[in-house]
């Protein structure tokens, strides 16, 4: 059977995409950035997941104005790299794995969770930043490591989902993943964060002591994170902060028990709290 | 959303100063907008709209307030007129700028003293956190 091992979360922002493109990663801006997944590239080369399920946003580019999914998963074979408006990224194609993929859709809506199927999208700077952070600057060429499956929930427009309806969603994942009869090996991943605001102003927002709270619940205590309401999230981590609840998607997925392997903090990437955590299974 | 009354849910939201939630209301206000701002993911478009801002607006059915902004790059005003910020990105990606540029337009202060203060670990949370207790 299938069966998640571990659960990785890291923030996507888009300037870490330019950065790669441009190949500008030994700035001393960005420099410390890299060198702090260094680690993580390791361990994920060792770690040899054959599919990676990666909780993210969608930027305002697989899905306009006209429709806003609260939660979505990508069934395709393949993922193009989106244009967001400056050209498509330079990264390898996205290999999806569609009879997991639809194995999946199917047991989270028949554990009531009412998923939107897509067959047809683009992924955005939101999938491809942590794609690349963890398997490296690839080029159109090369082949990520393994197959994705992309999988979107929405923080663009309120309400997104609670904290403790994407905890729960990951728990159903969890049991879709393990109700598969191939063996994969399985990391998920939950995107985005961490204390960020990109409008209005109070933008620049950053505030590293509850990042570093979440951080530590998020081993010990991811419960106890369930309970932080919308208002929070936004009034202490930033209006674009309220992408954390994608973290706690990729908890529910995990088991209880958790070993925290690695942890990497860094202020400023761009506008953000830079934030990264690995999580293994026990 | 001035004449609508609030539910509780997004009155909450009022409180925290110099921040616009994209709720259900502005994405009704900011349709055509961001449906705009969508169109230049493509890279005929994009040339199109260099060509003549103003001629390539008009189809999009802009306000006036929405449509002046657009052409003065005034995203504060854009996301008070509905606009989200994701949206607005493809204006800025058009024009060569980073996030980082375009959010800094809307904080008042310039684009060097705004990178200035993200380096020394950005905008402190202390007296950001309520409109209604400055002091939090």
């Amino acid at each position: 059977m299938a069966r998640i091992t571990a659960g990785v979360t890291t923030s996507h922002v888009p300037a870490i995409a330019a950065t790669i493109d441009l190949g500008k990663q030994q700035q001393p801006y960005w420099a410390p950035i890299f060198k702090g997944f260094e680690f993580s590239r390791k361990w994920m080369a060792e770690h040899k997941p054959d599919v990676a399920i990666l909780i993210y946003n969608d930027h305002a580019s697989a899905f306009d104005a006209t429709i806003f999914p609260t939660f979505a998963i990508g069934c395709a074979d393949e993922f193009e790299s989106a244009d967001e408006g400056w050209g498509r990224r330079p990264v390898p194609i996205v290999k999806g794995n569609s009879d997991f993929a639809c194995h999946i859709a199917q047991s989270l809506i028949l554990n009531e969770f009412d998923m939107t199927v897509v067959n047809r999208m683009d992924v955005d700077h939101g999938l491809t930043v942590p794609l690349n952070l963890l398997f490296g600057d690839l080029k159109p060429e090369d082949a990520w490591p393994c197959e994705v499956i992309p999988f979107p929930i929405n923080v663009v427009q309120y309400p997104p989902p609670t904290g403790k309806r994407c905890f729960d969603l990951g728990r159903a994942l969890r049991k879709a993943v393990e109700s598969y009869p191939r063996d994969l090996r399985v990391v998920v991943f939950g995107t985005g964060g961490m204390s960020h605001q990109l409008q209005g102003t109070r933008a620049g927002l950053i505030n590293r002591e509850w990042d570093t709270k979440f951080l530590d619940g998020l081993t010990k205590d991811p419960i106890g994170l369930t309970k932080i309401p919308h208002i929070e999230y936004v009034r202490e981590a930033g209006s674009e902060g309220i992408e954390l609840v994608m973290w706690l998607a990729m908890r529910g997925a995990l088991n209880d028990d958790v070993k925290e392997v690695y942890r990497f903090y860094h202020v400023p990437c761009s506008n953000t709290a830079l934030g990264h955590i690995i999580l293994e299974n026990q | 959303m001035s004449d609508k009354q609030l539910s509780p849910y997004l009155n909450e939201f009022e409180d925290i100063p110099g921040t616009l939630v994209f709720n259900t209301f502005r994405s009704r206000q900011g349709f055509n907008l961001n449906q705009f701002c969508m169109s230049l993911m493509k890279q005929e478009n994009r040339d199109k709209f260099k060509a003549n801002e103003a001629e390539y607006l008009k189809p999009w059915k802009l306000t006036p307030e929405q449509n002046d902004a657009v052409l003065k790059r005034d995203y504060l005003k854009l996301m008070q007129n509905g606009g989200n910020i994701y949206f607005l990105a493809k204006i800025f990606s058009t024009d060569g700028f980073p996030y980082l540029v375009a959010v800094s337009t809307m904080t008042g202060m310039s684009q060097e003293e705004y990178s200035k203060m993200m380096l020394g670990g950005g905008r402190g949370i202390k007296g950001n956190r309520s409109k209604s207790n400055p002091s939090l």
